[in-house]
């Protein structure tokens, strides 16, 4: 009966609107392109600012600039020192969060309508305007080097640093964005206003809006905090070279439990193949608990809590990457498990049953994603800088659904590769020898 | 202040919006009551099943039993097979989980609008049809004494946690881990589920919230056509649980272990929870929680210990009021360089003491009730988030009326209320507190 059921609801799943979603592209009078979706039944607006670049734009010995100066913009603007300006916020009501990833910085903005000129005008000081007084600059440095000193205890961190730097080397992919004790001890003023230079500038800008503005009003906004930006920063660092080679490394870790990050090459975001892998990452190790490691790792024997994979389909370099936990005495059969379904797919393909199932889920979860402004809002940013046109929302899912048995037959064997997989053990793994 | 610092554990409690006008609640002849809530604005809907069933609720020996009976649930049925549960809800584009507290275990399932009846036909399914194979339990059993391996285990800072609330409590049963302590975990069996289940998951005592893009009354049909026809549990008995005695000394504990990055100071003070008809209380301590550590850069800790002193580098105080017994209020300072953890305390201590003293500074309680009140209005954005405080507020003792009186009560709050507040609550002798310390380098606790 319920079997019945479910596969009755499974045909109308292509209804399900993400469109419902209605985008508008805009040009402010000044030139600032942006994206917008209106939706006035609450009284506030979110509104997402990303620069392309990010923490890849630090120069080799200023490690952590580029974030230390995300982390110091709302320490003081304009006349407000770092209690002014955080005081005038939360009068406000406003929400501004910074931060830095590899590829962008990001400023995530919400703010009532009731005062949104007001909230506007100091997010302006903070953009154009920091102060990046001495005492803040410390006291965020100190921040930033508590968590440096935290992730070289945590293991997770550990193990994805290392498989990090062997993927990618000497480029900044290599490394955390933090930056190193040395490098972030050293950092200036002048490092953080050159760092600011770098990536904060129009050519690179991304924007978008969700909620109570209209298009008139949200073109005076962003020329008005945005238009006194510098129209160009830093070129972007070249494409990265993937490093890495098969194998083990095993970095010793006092700990009940092994962690594991491993992985190797994926695949680029505008290739052709792209959608064919994303569905074949679901069915291996998408999120959830119908996935093929979910299962036999976890269902059928017990020997993890949780097992995902992903692509990282950067701007300069792709990884496929997945990672779990097992007890040290089991860690040696759980990556031996890994091993043999990613060999067993790579030969094989898999199954039209499983096929479907991960076509019918990622269809089907898309337009959940869609909950909320500011989530929106965030989408809608890196659809801009995947450089996907607005009808990409609709079209999406006829992309999944394009994807047959042959594609993920074909593009099995062109990326899995069993022998290529590097796992970092961090732990006392119980009988599993290093390899190179 | 810096979003990503990895300390941000402990985040204040906002106030639970008005949205009486989109809320509408029913109870079936069986027992079971619903709450709909309806969000037009995307055309899917959230389902929760919450059972007034939680760690608490654990007979002395068999600690982790109702976390391990919701890994369980997702078992099989006379008509699911193991793990078919949420192979169906993915296969209908949804997400689906569950999770277990001290008061409750719930389960939910996030789908477009026009599945729910499927989701409703399996969850009333499971509510009194589980079937549990001698593979299922056992091989489950490995998976949640994993989970305390990741959780806790390789985790300094989960460990301490836990001694430090065994220590809290010194008679109610929220002094045990939700997870289990691991030599009680690795007993469980088949038959400590099954009774669990057989007692506590019954329509008379859950409660299903439903949020999202939906009609109440065909929330209400469907419910009578699946729920309906459950039988009610006959065990239900009220929920009378081992209540802490005077606490006449204060406890102070040490640990250190190789992990530990950097030092840190806790305390924990026994707290009064929201009761029914009776928040006024929790109302002062959430205001006095949100003005000591809910904002990074203007709190009174972050300002009189990261900004003035600059004796610490990251400080946080948090209380959540949404518990059946006896809570607690939370405060944590990690200290700066050269700053030892006799002097961090010594600091956090002089601001509780100025703060029950000479109350709070008015500007910033003005600033605090804005955005308390502002949160309202972001609330409205997240109608998960709305699902989760009724789930929680109704299987923690309160009623509906409650959840709706909850944002007047904040608002009504005074600075004297809060001052009162600290007074009452800031008392050593029903206080932990805790120096996490790293090993070979250890500080003697005074």
């Amino acid at each position: 009966m319920i079997r019945l059921l479910a596969a009755a609801f499974v045909a109308l799943l292509a209804a399900l609107p993400a469109s419902a979603v209605e985008i508008k592209e805009i040009t402010s009078p000044g030139g600032i392109r942006a994206w917008l979706v209106e939706e006035h039944s609450i009284p506030f607006t979110a509104l997402e600012i990303r620069f392309r670049g990010g923490s890849s734009l630090d120069l080799p010995e200023k490690r952590g600039a580029t974030l230390l100066m995300m982390a110091t913009l709302e320490e003081g603007a304009g006349d407000l020192d770092s209690q002014g300006f955080a005081e005038a916020r939360e009068a406000l009501a406003a929400g501004f969060e910074f931060d830095a990833n590899d590829d962008s910085v990001s400023v995530s903005v919400r703010m009532l309508s009731e005062n949104r000129d007001a909230a506007v005008a100091l997010l302006k000081t903070a953009l154009t305007a920091p102060r990046f007084d001495q005492d803040a600059i410390d006291r965020v440095r100190a921040q930033v080097v508590s968590i440096i000193q935290s992730d070289e205890k945590d293991p997770n961190t550990i193990a994805w640093r290392e498989f990090d730097q062997q993927a990618f080397g000497a480029h900044p992919y290599a490394s955390s964005r933090n930056g190193t004790l040395l490098s972030v001890a050293a950092l200036t003023r002048d490092d953080l206003i050159a760092a600011k230079a770098n990536v904060m500038a129009r050519d690179r800008l991304y924007v978008s809006a969700v909620g109570d503005i209209t298009e008139a009003e949200l073109g005076a906004l962003l020329d008005d905090l945005l238009g006194d930006l510098p129209e160009t920063g830093a070129p972007l660092p070249p494409k990265a070279e993937l490093g890495l080679k098969g194998g083990v490394t095993v970095i010793d870790f006092a700990s009940p439990q092994s962690v594991v990050a491993f992985g190797h090459e994926g695949i680029e975001r505008h290739d052709p193949d792209f959608f064919a892998a994303y569905v074949l990452n679901q069915v291996i190790g998408g999120h959830g608990f119908g996935a093929r490691l979910m299962e036999e790792v976890r269902e059928k024997r017990g020997l993890t809590y949780g097992i995902s994979t992903d692509l990282v389909p950067m701007d300069l370099g792709w990884t496929w990457k997945g990672g779990f936990a097992s007890a040290n005495e089991k860690v040696s059969e759980a990556i031996g498990v890994v091993r043999d379904e990613w060999a067993r797919i790579a030969a094989e393909g898999v199954s039209d049953e499983e096929l479907e199932a991960a076509k019918t889920y990622l269809t089907g979860a898309y337009p959940l994603r869609f909950d909320g402004n500011g989530r929106i809002a965030g989408i809608l940013v890196g659809m801009q800088m995947d450089d996907l046109p607005t009808t990409y929302l609709r079209d999406r899912n006829s992309y999944i659904e394009a994807v047959t048995s042959d594609d993920i037959k074909r593009v099995a064997r062109r990326l899995m590769k069993p022998d290529a997989l590097r796992f970092v053990v961090v732990g006392q793994p119980a009988g599993l020898e290093p390899s190179n | 202040m810096f979003r990503t610092l990895r300390w941000t554990i402990l985040a204040a409690t906002f106030a639970a919006p008005a949205l009486a006008d989109e809320v509408t609640t029913f109870t079936l002849p069986n027992g079971l009551e619903a709450v709909v809530i309806e969000d037009h604005r995307a055309p899917v809907v959230v389902q929760m099943v919450w059972y007034r069933a939680g760690a608490a609720d654990e007979e002395p020996g068999v600690s982790g039993i109702a976390h391990y009976l919701e890994h369980l649930m997702f078992k099989g049925t006379d008509t699911l097979a193991p793990g078919e549960f949420s192979k169906i809800v993915e296969a209908n584009g949804g997400a689906d989980n569950a999770f277990t507290s001290w008061d409750f275990t719930g389960y939910y399932q996030r789908v477009a609008a026009d599945r729910l009846e499927l989701m409703m036909q399996m969850e009333a399914d499971r509510m009194r049809h589980l079937k549990l194979t001698e593979d299922d339990w056992q091989t489950e059993r490995e998976v949640v004494i994993e989970e305390r391996n990741q959780r806790i285990d390789s985790d300094p800072g989960a460990i301490f946690g836990e001694q430090r609330r065994a220590a809290l409590y010194l008679n109610h049963p929220y002094g045990r881990p939700v997870i289990g302590w691991r030599h009680e975990m690795e007993k469980l069996t088949r038959q400590d589920a099954l009774d669990w289940y057989g007692r506590y998951y019954a329509p008379n005592n859950a409660v299903l919230v439903v949020a999202g893009d939906v009609d109440p009354e065909a929330v209400r049909a469907l419910a009578e056509t699946y729920y309906g026809p459950l039988d009610p549990s006959p065990d239900i008995a009220p929920r009378v649980r081992p209540q802490e005695p005077p606490q006449l000394a204060e406890r102070r504990l040490s640990f250190s272990d190789p992990r530990v990055s950097r030092p840190y100071v806790t305390r924990s003070y026994l707290a009064p929870e929201r009761d029914p008809g009776a928040q006024e209380k929790a109302a002062a301590l959430t205001v006095l929680a949100a003005m000591l550590g809910g904002d990074g850069q203007t709190s009174i800790l972050a300002r009189k210990l990261q900004f003035e002193s600059r004796q610490a580098i990251y400080t946080s105080a948090r209380y959540d009021g949404s518990s059946y017994d006896d809570t607690s209020f939370d405060l944590a300072v990690i200290p700066a360089d050269g700053v030892t953890l006799a002097e961090a305390e010594a600091a956090l201590d002089a601001v509780l003491a100025d703060v029950q003293e000479n109350g709070v500074d008015p500007a910033q309680f003005e600033r605090v009730k804005a955005r308390l009140r502002a949160g309202l209005i972001y609330a409205k954005d997240d109608v998960g988030g709305l699902a989760r405080r009724y789930g929680e507020a109704l299987t923690t003792g309160l009623t509906v009326a409650d959840v709706e009186a909850w944002p007047d009560i904040v608002d009504a709050v005074s600075e004297a209320d809060v001052k009162a507040a600290a007074a009452e609550v800031f008392d050593r002798r029903r206080s932990v507190t805790g120096w996490m310390m790293k090993t070979g380098e250890e500080e003697v606790m005074q």
